[in-house]
């Protein structure tokens, strides 16, 4: 088996929070990624979805390196990233790339379409000063936008065309990996769908490794060749997309599969739903053991114990629950 | 006679651009009680059709051009600001996407609980804190004592809406409007504020009008729904009907374009083009230019709303001569 | 000499600050847009244009003034006193038989030189300082926003004295004494900008193209501040030449027989009952100095950001 693209061991960002004004002290520590294990071999589409505030967007910016993890390796073809220098990460940047959740605050209002997208090609020197216009207009035309807005600002253009120039701008680096944070959920759900077949069809045409963070779950299934499921800070459960949806193994799952309606009022009103009580806890002060027990209908009393491991449960399908093989069957929502 | 009748209501922007019909002579009833949900995307009108029946609509630039929107017998419309304002804490109220903005964040929430309740119900100062507490309760917060002396700050976004809740229905108004209310929660979340919504509405009898972008939502909560499109409502059907037999191509296109109704690895449907600019001339029907099925006639005959199967109106004149 | 500090000084602050001509730093399109856009859209607005005309013409006189003035700034008739605007001296006389358009054109250069200089050293200490302060953040931040803290409690006049004793009397302390003064406002301004700018994704955007820390800062983060810059640059332009009429005041800065704005107008204001001439034609060139500042200053803001529109 060849090596992972992407290979995070145990990784954990914690961010201390500080009280005081010149001299500060800690007054607390938010483990907004609390030990993730995850490998991503190239080409493959991983979805990882949670709610807010469960790390998911932590994890994205630490593999992005964006912020430094507290703790962990994070090994790209096998070389550890997080050791880089301020200049050597700098000129690994252009392999990992990012598509941004907010298209009105990924892109500077100050820089017209041209500049922005030639800024990073030329800073890279992946293009030269001759030929950086043909190349974006180019790029425009691969994310199906007209290279006769060259010279316009993003205040010009909608949401899902900026976030085709966003997506423009980050190919012009020839990535190999790139990492969509909630892509479309300021999106309206027909522009959605365009963004997801232009993300789709680049995936297969630049054989790129995608990593598409997302809370929507249908949106996840549609594309995700594996997904992991995500809640305060680990990693719950972990295999491939259909079987999450047929067979979610881990209780929170099941519980978030449940929450979601479904366009279909006969199938929403039949069909029975887990409601969770309260909300996720603070992750500056997570519960004992497994994270989600005080909000699991079948936690029991060994729950608060100790961290369940994220065990292959079935073939390629990870979930961390210690209680995995004494839950009920699972009855699709419907 | 229904709870509320909007007729040919019509909402214009003036801005440098020109004139922008938000909303252009929409109509619709709500029975007592009955849920209507009003699903569009960005920019259809569907808040704009809401806020203009309670005068939240900033003007200049923007002016109600025509229609009438009687509520309990009286024209909202046509309306004093005194009355406008009194109908809207006691009879009508509402919440909003982001409940922060809606809570003053200076305030403790005890007082922006008590205070309407005391204007609106005349009530003294010891029972509008009673009733208060009993709303609190009524949307699962136990802790009513303590969340009285808590600042909107302090609550996460799911307890904030929470909040706004108690604080929308502790008037027990007749007609409820809650306008994308789960969007900025989490699914999880979203499900318990869905439930606890229909079950207040059960309880207190009251009508309701749910704006939101999410047909999940609207499957979820609705009888009705009024699908909108440019400012004009495309369909108005019964939710099953709806949702079982979409007439209108903007409504099926709809449905198409969700990623969960499609097979992996084959591409999603999409609508060809783009919404258009409000600011400019419109064909007929507004959905046209982006329409397989468009003909010569839809750009230029007038569109109306007409019933094409019990309980289902539609206004798309080729489903209504053919069925398309 | 003083022409000379005047030129250099703006000339630096225009170069580095409107133009990006910082030779380390590659151009990625041979000039940038924004400032080729902003140049157009300012070329549109009637008020702006006006603005910089009568700024240009000002400039000039002030240049030309030794050449131009029709008397010395110094003659004197004291037998002929003030008198009334005339034929002969169009602005009037003041007490000592001065002629007070001559002083008026003498006086623009020390207070347009003043406001300029002491401006632009402002700008541009202020909005290095402010950058690298929200730039940086944590305990850098900390440390550089308590400095501007305490020296924000000084008590100027007293910070003024302690010059003079170290220093001396010398137009170049006139400079430093405002521009220390001035930019610790401007430092809080930009620091504030920067902080709320770092948090947008188009920043953290920079960071995961691989663009490199000084071009993120002058090509991201400055020129989506510039519109409070702007503004509170126009804002310092008057309040330095009224603080320069001040220091005058105290012995510091413009020596008699020469003056400035703010001097003439301190006398003015003395006299004003009797001879209300020294007053008022004073009075008129700062404002008509400050109205085409503002004009301008709103120009470039609003011809700095693409999003206002152009209709």
């Amino acid at each position: 088996m060849t090596a992972p693209l992407l290979e995070l061991r145990d990784v954990k960002t914690h961010f201390p929070v500080r009280k005081g004004l010149l001299f500060d002290r800690q007054v607390g520590l938010v483990k907004a990624v609390d030990g993730v294990t995850l490998e991503v071999p190239a080409g493959e589409i991983l979805g990882v979805v949670g709610e807010s505030g469960c790390g998911k967007s932590t994890l994205a910016r630490t593999i992005l390196q964006l912020v430094k993890p507290s703790e962990g390796q994070i090994l790209y073809n096998g070389r550890d990233v997080t050791a880089l220098k301020r200049e050597q990460l700098r000129r690994f940047r252009p392999r990992l790339q990012m598509i941004f959740q907010d298209p009105y605050s990924s892109l500077n209002p100050r820089m017209t379409v041209l500049d922005a997208i030639a800024e990073p090609m030329l800073a890279h020197g992946l293009a030269r000063r001759g030929e950086v216009r043909q190349r974006v207009e180019a790029l425009m035309e691969q994310v199906g936008l007209s290279p006769k807005h060259l010279y316009k600002y993003p205040h010009e253009f909608s949401g899902g065309q900026r976030q085709r120039l966003a997506i423009a701008r980050a190919l012009g680096l020839e990535p190999e990996l790139l990492i969509a944070d909630e892509p479309v959920s300021a999106l309206d759900v027909s522009v959605q769908a365009q963004i997801l077949n232009l993300l789709t069809r680049l995936c297969r045409e630049r054989n790129l490794t995608l990593i598409f963070i997302a809370h929507d779950l249908g949106v996840v299934r549609y594309l995700a060749d594996r997904i992991a499921v995500m809640y305060l800070g680990h990693i719950v459960e972990l295999g491939e997309g259909e079987r999450i949806f047929t067979n979610p193994l881990h209780p929170y799952t099941r519980a978030l599969l449940s929450a979601i309606p479904v366009p279909d009022p006969e199938k929403e009103h039949a069909r029975r739903r887990i409601l969770l009580g309260g909300e996720p806890p603070s992750p500056m002060n997570p519960p004992r053991g497994c994270a989600f027990h005080p909000r699991c209908p079948h936690a029991t009393a060994a729950c608060a114990g100790e961290v369940p491991p994220l065990d292959e449960h079935r073939e390629s399908h990870r979930a961390a629950c210690i209680r995995v093989e004494d839950l009920p069957p699972f009855t699709p929502g419907v | 006679m229904p709870l509320l009748e909007v007729a040919n209501l019509s909402t214009h922007f003036h801005t440098r651009r020109g004139v922008v019909r938000a909303v252009d002579g929409i109509g619709y009833t709500l029975g007592e009680g009955e849920t209507l949900g009003i699903v569009g995307e960005s920019g259809s009108g569907k808040s704009v059709s809401v806020y203009s029946l309670l005068g939240l609509i900033q003007c200049p630039p923007g002016r109600i051009a025509s229609g009438s929107a009687v509520f309990q017998g009286r024209d909202l419309l046509e309306m004093g600001e005194k009355d406008k304002r009194r109908v809207r804490g006691k009879a009508i109220s509402i919440i909003f996407q982001d409940p922060m903005t809606a809570l003053n964040p200076y305030m403790k929430i005890g007082r922006q609980l008590v205070e309407p309740l005391r204007l609106h119900l005349d009530l003294d100062r010891r029972a509008a804190r009673r009733r208060a507490l009993e709303s609190l309760a009524s949307v699962g917060i136990q802790d009513g004592e303590r969340c009285m002396e808590a600042y909107p700050h302090q609550f996460s976004g799911g307890m904030r809406q929470r909040v706004m809740i108690a604080m929308a229905l502790s008037t027990r108004p007749a007609l409820l409007i809650a306008d994308e209310p789960t969007t900025a929660l989490d699914v999880t979340v979203q499900a318990q504020i869905l439930e606890l919504i229909k079950a207040l509405q059960q309880e207190i009898g009251m009508a309701m009008l749910l704006i939101t972008h999410d047909l999940g939502v609207i499957a979820n909560t609705c009888e009705r729904v009024a699908v909108m499109y440019a400012g004009r409502i495309m369909e108005s059907a019964a939710v099953s009907s709806l949702f079982h037999e979409p007439r209108h191509p903007y409504t099926r296109a709809l449905m198409a374009s969700l990623p969960a109704a499609q097979p992996k690895g084959s591409a999603l449907y999409t609508i060809p083009g783009m919404p258009p600019d409000l600011a400019g001339d419109l064909p007929a029907c507004p959905f046209a230019p982006r329409c397989e099925f468009a003909v010569e006639r839809c750009r230029t005959e007038p569109m109306t709303l007409k019933p094409v199967a019990p309980n289902h109106e539609t206004a798309c004149l080729r489903v209504q001569e053919e069925g398309l | 000499m003083r022409d000379s500090i005047f030129n250099r000084l703006r000339i630096d602050t225009f170069v580095t600050l409107l133009t990006d001509g910082d030779t380390g730093i590659p151009d990625v399109t041979a000039q940038s847009s924004l400032w080729r856009d902003a140049w157009r859209r300012l070329a549109r607005n009637r008020a702006a244009v006006t603005g910089l005309g009568i700024l240009c013409v000002l400039g000039i006189v002030a240049l030309a003034t030794p050449w131009i003035a029709p008397h010395g700034y110094d003659d004197q008739d004291i037998l002929m006193g003030a008198t009334p605007p005339s034929g002969e001296h169009w602005f009037g006389t003041d007490q000592l038989g001065r002629d007070l358009f001559t002083r008026v054109l003498y006086g623009g250069r020390i207070s347009l030189m003043v406001g300029l200089a002491a401006t632009a050293v402002s700008l541009v200490v202020g909005v290095l300082y402010g950058t690298i302060a929200g730039f940086s953040g944590g305990r850098v931040d900390s440390a550089m926003m308590r400095i501007v803290d305490i020296l924000y409690a000084l008590p100027f006049t007293i910070f003024v004295i302690i010059l003079m004793v170290f220093v001396g009397r010398n137009i170049v302390l006139l400079f430093v004494a405002i521009g220390a003064v001035e930019w610790l406002t401007m430092a809080r301004i930009v620091r504030g900008q920067v902080m709320s700018l770092r948090q947008k994704e188009f920043i953290e955007a920079c960071y995961v193209l691989g663009l490199r820390r000084r071009r993120i800062i002058l090509r991201h983060l400055i020129p989506n501040a510039l519109g409070p810059i702007i503004v509170y640059t126009t804002l310092t332009i008057p309040n330095v030449m009224l603080l320069e009429a001040f220091l005058s005041f105290l012995g510091l800065g413009v020596q008699a027989p020469m003056s400035s704005w703010g001097v003439l107008i301190n006398e003015g204001v003395e006299t004003m009952e009797e001879y209300p001439w020294l007053l008022i034609f004073p009075s008129i060139a700062l404002s008509v100095t400050l109205f085409a500042l503002n004009f301008l200053g709103d120009g470039l803001r609003d011809a700095l950001d693409p999003r206002v529109s152009e209709d």
